[in-house]
């Protein structure tokens, strides 16, 4: 059997441009808040899903992420392994921020449902009906080593056909998004090496 | 392609030349001792950890707190207290005891993971004497303490995903050792209850101000704790001993239905338990024991019932920990799989406490009172927000075999 496992499709989200395989495929450097730039991406892929409305600037990057990689993808069978630096913390200051003072205590439900970094996962897993494997890690920065390791693991226990990977970050609203789909079909060999030269590009 | 519902694991190869992994090693932090031995000697008392406590604005809680005098006197021998979170100490103090527990040396192919939901989110408060080191509540440098104070050579793996976390850190622990990543792995875990969680989980309407009652008909909600945990998992059958359990199957499969409320079908905790029983090559017959998640909130309990009504394991002997430690979030999975291992190794049930009258539609052999009984395998399973499910099937090492 054919152990190698390619990578067959990758992209990135900046702050003001998103890349499926390198190539930009859209750019919006009018908006004011992360909020609106993120809507303008949602509004691009031509999608109906109101509750990505519901959702943190976390969950938005990863559903976006995920939307330009599995949107002509009919196998279920994908693992989702994300990581990134801040975790939650984008989300977890809205919070903290709503219960600093006693006289103005106002915590929510549908903040603190978000200060959890797998939760994008879920949102993905919701959206794809995927009932797959599902971990987040978090690192100083990217750690292909760990993903690599981790990723490899699912395919060769066979715990899944493909696994959606990836850097998933936002903190202070800097996003830096690098998603990739691998299993036995792809454009490059999946290695470590060429998934942080990919990271860079 | 695949169409309609889909199996989180299609096929697992069954190939006696797989890595087998062991934990070795195990110790636990908490407000009913500081070792793992004195836990598990507390509970098969029936005390529980749980109390009632005061939140900030006056308001009065039950949970379980690890208490900041005995902790500081504990890591007083190690560190110079005011350098850490309280966290952080809790955390090095459980490495250091399985440490000195073990003789185990901690080389450069010694992996560390963490296991955490909130790391120290607790500095994000105005109050926390950390809230000027704006890194602090950062994931990674919780890793980089942890790190540094025992010289492991690689980043620390920190995993964080929600209530599943410590049981899924078993599996990813397994993992990286059959990939070679490491020979060994140190596992810690750990969580505060702080204003940040009482505060989220009350917006909830999730936190119960009585003791709360896994599975119960009068049950009330959950209760919050704090634990620090840790396991020594190693690949190599020389570092054996007499106690040594074996990891025979884990799997994790998403709910792929709500974000925060369990599937009503208890679909992800179904499958997951199926892929790890595939895994480890046994009956579902053979499960001796399960420690289920039961948080005590309606909608968990009912979940978890109906999966193991689905499962057809509404027989075997079950207990929910949360009555004793409350829910210790991201440590949960691993002071209660810790617990399990030494019910295998003493060959005794733990009642699970706050239980009376059934409350679930598929009537569970909850344990009521602590028994001896010999146990060969037990089933750990955990849920979580984001739709997660885990399960980690555990067994006695038989080493000359």
């Amino acid at each position: 059997m054919d152990k190698q496992v390619y990578i067959s499709k990758y992209c990135h989200i900046t702050n003001n441009q998103v890349f499926i395989n390198g190539e930009l495929v859209f750019e919006n450097t009018q908006t004011d808040t992360t909020k609106n730039y993120l809507k303008s991406i949602y509004k691009s892929l031509d999608i109906k899903y109101p509750k990505f409305f519901k959702m943190d600037n976390f969950s938005k990057i990863a559903f976006l992420g995920a939307e330009f990689l599995l949107k002509e993808e009919d196998n279920k069978n994908i693992a989702i392994v994300f990581s990134n630096n801040a975790s939650s913390l984008d989300t977890d200051r809205k919070h903290q921020d709503s219960i600093n003072d006693l006289d103005n205590y106002f915590p929510s439900p549908s903040i603190f449902v978000y200060t959890l970094p797998n939760i994008g996962i879920g949102e993905i897993s919701i959206r794809h009906q995927l009932r797959s494997e599902n971990a987040f890690f978090v690192s100083e920065q990217f750690n292909t080593t760990q993903h690599n390791t981790y990723e490899t693991s699912l395919l060769t226990e066979e715990k899944t056909e493909q696994v959606l990977g990836g850097w998933v970050n936002i903190d202070n609203d800097e996003i830096d998004v690098f998603m990739y789909l691998i299993g036995k079909k792809g454009i490059e060999k999946y290695t470590k090496e060429n998934i942080q030269n990919l990271y860079n590009k | 392609m695949q169409t309609g519902k889909q199996e989180c694991t299609q096929k697992i190869t069954l190939n006696n030349h797989v890595k087998k992994i062991f934990i070795t090693h195990h110790q636990i932090i908490s407000p009913l001792g500081f070792d793992s031995a004195s836990n598990f000697e507390k509970l098969k008392l029936k005390k529980t950890g749980l109390k009632e406590l005061k939140r900030r604005n006056g308001n009065v809680y039950v949970g379980a707190k690890v208490d900041d005098d005995e902790l500081d006197t504990a890591f007083s021998k190690i560190g110079i207290i005011d350098n850490f979170t309280k966290l952080e100490k809790m955390m090095l103090l459980t490495i250091q005891n399985l440490l000195d527990d073990s003789n185990f040396k901690i080389t450069p192919n010694t992996g560390l993971i963490i296991s955490t939901t909130k790391g120290n989110v607790d500095c994000l408060d105005p109050s926390s004497p950390f809230y000027k080191d704006e890194k602090r509540a950062y994931l990674p440098t919780l890793g980089k303490v942890i790190q540094n104070f025992f010289n492991f050579k690689d980043e620390a793996v920190v995993l964080s995903n929600a209530c599943v976390s410590g049981v899924l850190a078993i599996s990813v622990a397994s993992r990286f050792i059959r990939q070679e990543a490491y020979q060994d792995v140190i596992v810690v875990s750990g969580d505060l209850v702080s204003e940040f969680i009482l505060s989220g989980f009350t917006s909830f309407q999730a936190i119960s101000s009585q003791l709360c009652k896994p599975y119960s008909k009068n049950r009330t909600g959950i209760n919050i704790g704090e634990v620090a945990a840790g396991i020594i998992v190693t690949g190599d059958v020389a570092k054996l001993n007499e106690n040594s359990i074996e990891i025979t199957g884990s799997a994790s499969c998403n709910d792929a239905n709500h974000i925060s409320g369990p599937s009503r079908t208890g679909e992800g905790l179904v499958l997951s338990i199926k892929s790890a029983v595939k895994e480890a090559n046994i009956d579902l017959k053979e499960i001796d024991y399960i420690s289920a998640h039961g948080t005590a909130t309606a909608f968990n309990d009912e979940m978890e019932s109906i999966a193991m009504g689905r499962l057809g394991l509404t027989n075997v002997p079950l207990n929910s920990l949360k009555g004793y430690y409350g829910h210790t979030l991201g440590s949960s999975g691993l002071v209660e799989s810790i617990i399990g291992i030494e019910s295998l190794n003493q060959n005794t049930l733990i009642a699970s406490l706050g239980y009376d009258e059934n409350g679930v539609t598929n009537e569970l052999n909850i344990i009521k009172e602590t028994e001896e009984k010999p146990l060969n395998t037990f089933l750990k399973t955990a849920s979580g927000f984001g739709g997660c499910n885990t399960a980690v099937i555990f067994k006695k090492a038989t080493t000359n075999g």
